[in-house]
């Protein structure tokens, strides 16, 4: 098993190359790499071949429609989830979700899960010697308002081991999953906390190597969504790939 | 600040991570309509890597027309009634690999479209989600995306028709490597 510093050599790596290659004009990467050695369990779970081209059609215009039938309001807040409070700092993460050209995504679904406050998940696998919390399981769904707009009550999650290299450590993070109004949009993501000192270190996050895509995935504490003796807030705006029907559709009239 | 004012590039992907299993299943989902039901079929398969060894940890999704060709807006995919099609469903690989759908065949959306099945693929290790199509069986000849496929890769984009319906299985890397996809604006 590598040590960090060894790891962290790697990422170094990697990112000069890319730093180098962009001021030689090379294209800024603003989605991680598939192909990212120092993330472990990626190494056979990558293509080989570049992605083919395929220009949308049928169904991949269009997005699977949730309702207030599939999501209840109170699922939008992790606290409440059973009969008394979760230990940790309460927080609310809002934000926006917008399509590539700016326009809100309505009425959409937003699921995150995360870790509790002690860096534990409630799953199977998660063998962290830190304590569960019998008033956290630490999963939310909601749908964005009119105005593209999503909202969550829940616990600042903590940073938590795993076995990528000696001493490995996830920065905190909330796992996000939207949809768009097509298919294409479809993605999963991790958002992170500001400051935290594990960016540096960890090839997940590092596996996206242009620095400001990065930062992209951080949210910002904003006083405005704090409130009064109750929770801290972060605001983290989400923007979804370019979408393609309204592009698609005037080429059609005229086919 | 995270994002600059006014700035739309998309956010960045990370991979689903291999926590998502008592987050993102749900029951049904699956089944985007029951299984036994007359015009049900099966879409079914293996995620393997590089190795040739299957994923356990993979989560697939589904996103299809009904069999007129018609695309569903309805919702009620996470709380299913039996008897509404919502064209979408999600299923985590098992132990061994194989992930399974209850759904029915595809019909085709336009005049000269081939019926297929829209998948994504999720799994730990894999640092963002790919896109692909499961075609039917049959006469392909005239996709104008299967013609801009080489020939030896063509069949990766095909199921097979078994007993219950389909088999699509899927290849993350190496020999066979499935065919994914990448869109314009993307
Ligand atoms: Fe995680």
């Amino acid at each position: 098993m590598v040590t960090q510093a060894e790891m962290d050599g790697e990422i170094a790596a990697i990112g000069a190359a890319y730093e180098s290659a962009v001021s030689a004009g090379g294209a800024e990467e603003t989605q991680p790499r598939l192909d990212y050695p120092p993330y472990r369990s990626s190494l056979l779970r990558h293509p080989t071949k570049d992605l083919h081209h395929a220009d949308p059609e049928g169904v991949e215009l269009w997005a699977p429609a949730f309702g207030h039938r599939d999501v209840g309001t109170l699922e939008a807040d992790l606290t409440i989830q059973h009969g008394g409070e979760p230990i940790g700092e309460r927080t609310v993460v809002t934000g926006r979700v917008l399509d590539g050209d700016g326009r809100p995504v309505r009425r959409q679904l937003v699921e995150i899960w995360q870790a509790n406050a002690g860096g534990r998940y409630i799953h199977k696998r998660d063998q962290h010697p830190a304590a569960i919390d019998p008033n956290f399981t630490g999963v939310g769904r909601c749908l964005t308002d009119d105005d593209g707009t999503y909202r969550f009550t829940t616990i600042k999650p903590g940073p938590y081991p795993w076995k990528n290299h000696r001493n490995a450590w996830r920065p905190a993070h909330i796992h996000f999953s939207m949809f768009g109004t097509e298919f294409t949009q479809r993605m999963v993501t991790q958002m992170y906390f500001p400051g935290d000192p594990l960016f540096a270190l960890d090839p997940i996050y590092q596996s996206i190597v242009d620095p400001r895509a990065r930062e992209r995935l951080v949210a910002t504490y904003d006083h405005d969504i704090t409130q009064h003796e109750w929770a801290t807030g972060y605001r983290w705006d989400i923007v979804l790939t370019g979408a393609h029907r309204t592009l698609m559709e005037p080429e059609e009239e005229h086919a | 600040m995270s994002r600059a004012p006014g700035d739309l590039t998309p956010t960045a992907g990370q991979t689903v991570g291999p926590f998502f299993h008592y987050a993102l299943p749900y029951p049904g989902d699956s089944e985007l309509v029951p299984p036994g039901r007359a015009d049900a079929v099966r879409l079914h398969g293996v995620v393997r890597d590089g190795a040739g060894d299957p994923v356990p940890d993979a989560l697939l999704e589904i996103w299809q027309a009904d069999p007129s060709g018609a695309i569903a807006q309805e919702p009620g995919s996470l709380r299913r009634d039996g008897f509404t099609f919502t064209g979408w469903g999600r299923a985590a690989t098992d132990a061994t690999g194989h992930y399974s759908f209850s759904t029915v065949t595809p019909g085709a959306t336009g005049p000269g479209q081939a019926p297929f099945v829209a998948v994504t693929v999720f799994a730990r290790g894999l640092l963002n989600r790919l896109f692909t199509r499961a075609y039917l069986p049959g006469d392909l000849d005239g996709d104008t995306l299967l013609a801009s496929v080489a020939e030896d890769r063509r069949h990766t984009l095909v199921a097979v028709a078994d007993e219950q319906g389909y088999r699509f299985d899927i290849r993350l890397q190496g020999e066979g490597e499935t065919v994914f996809l990448r869109h314009p604006r993307h």
